[in-house]
């Protein structure tokens, strides 16, 4: 049985252990969740990328949601932001389409263009 | 949308949003009473009781009530439709909670689905909340916090990602032990 100082020592040893690797993380993907994103199927798109990023033991990226974009059409919408802040946003978005963007974009450095709605 | 966990997964984004630093989830899903109750109890700024209206109309435009809570008039009239309704008690600076109650047996009822999914990913992806989820059934009750990830990192020295992968297994026999109706 853990104490409850074992399970805040426990927790903040977890968080310092996060956000060291999400300032360490190369990329940042962030998932668009506003309502039509939800609607369009995004939460199928950001398991596939946890998905992805647990088989494939990859620790060069973090993963976030944002809210809506403003882009109804283009949903459900990925994010990815690497080295030098620039932000590639993917529309459309498979859960397919998004294991190929961790495969591609995320451990090949090369984007998806297929799938590109926006750069910079 | 198809799954009600996916009218969750919105609302809680709306938390999120709202800055919350704390969300519970509580489902109640009892044949006996024929009842589907989801609520969602945030920390975030809150809302006027004006706007917490206003949320609710889906005619209002102003792009600040669009903002937020674009989903609540959806979620509304689905559960109008399955004979319920759904009641947001907000307080400025306190926090938000919206509860969404339905007949479990009506055929407009639309499945629960897979709120597993839903709430591993706002776990994992927002590992700064305090997610707390508790599921009840006539068989009894299950409860989830989003400690545990932490605990299961420390436990495996592993990634969060890994943690949830773990996690997730738990969830689903958790669920599956009060017989919850996943689908
Ligand atoms: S939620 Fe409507 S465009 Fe993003």
């Amino acid at each position: 049985m853990k104490t409850l100082e074992d399970l805040r020592a426990i927790r903040e040893k977890a968080q310092r252990e996060l956000a060291s690797r999400s300032s360490a993380a190369k990329y940042r993907i962030s998932v668009a969740m506003g309502t039509c994103g939800i609607a369009a199927g995004a939460r199928n798109v950001m398991s596939a990328i946890l998905d992805e990023l647990n088989k494939r033991n990859v620790t060069q990226a973090v993963v976030t949601q944002t809210g809506c974009l403003g882009y109804c059409d283009q949903e459900p919408m990925v994010q990815v932001t690497g080295p030098n802040n620039v932000t590639i946003t993917y529309g459309k978005v498979t859960p397919e389409a998004a294991r190929r963007i961790v495969d591609e974009h995320i451990l090949k450095d090369s984007v998806v263009s297929a799938y590109v709605f926006k750069q910079g | 949308m198809r799954e009600l966990s996916l009218n969750i997964l919105d609302i809680v984004m709306n938390s999120i949003e709202a800055g919350a630093t704390r969300v519970i989830t509580a489902i109640v899903e009892s044949p006996s009473r024929n009842l589907l109750q989801i609520a969602v109890r945030d920390n975030g700024r809150g809302m006027s009781d004006e706007l917490a209206r206003s949320v609710l109309d889906p005619f209002v435009t102003t792009r600040t009530t669009r903002a937020v809570g674009m989903g609540l008039p959806l979620f509304r009239q689905t559960a109008l439709l399955a004979g319920g309704d759904l009641r947001i008690d907000s307080q400025i600076g306190k926090g938000t909670t919206v509860i969404a109650f339905m007949q479990l047996h009506n055929l407009n009822r639309p499945p629960l689905g897979n709120i597993v999914d839903t709430m591993m990913n706002l776990m994992t992806a927002s590992p700064n909340v305090h997610f707390f989820y508790a599921h009840l059934t006539d068989g009894g009750r299950f409860c989830f916090d989003s400690f545990r990830l932490f605990s299961i990192m420390a436990e495996h020295d592993c990634s969060i990602y890994e943690a949830a992968d773990r996690a997730r297994q738990n969830f689903e026999n958790g669920l599956r032990r009060i017989g919850a109706r996943l689908f």
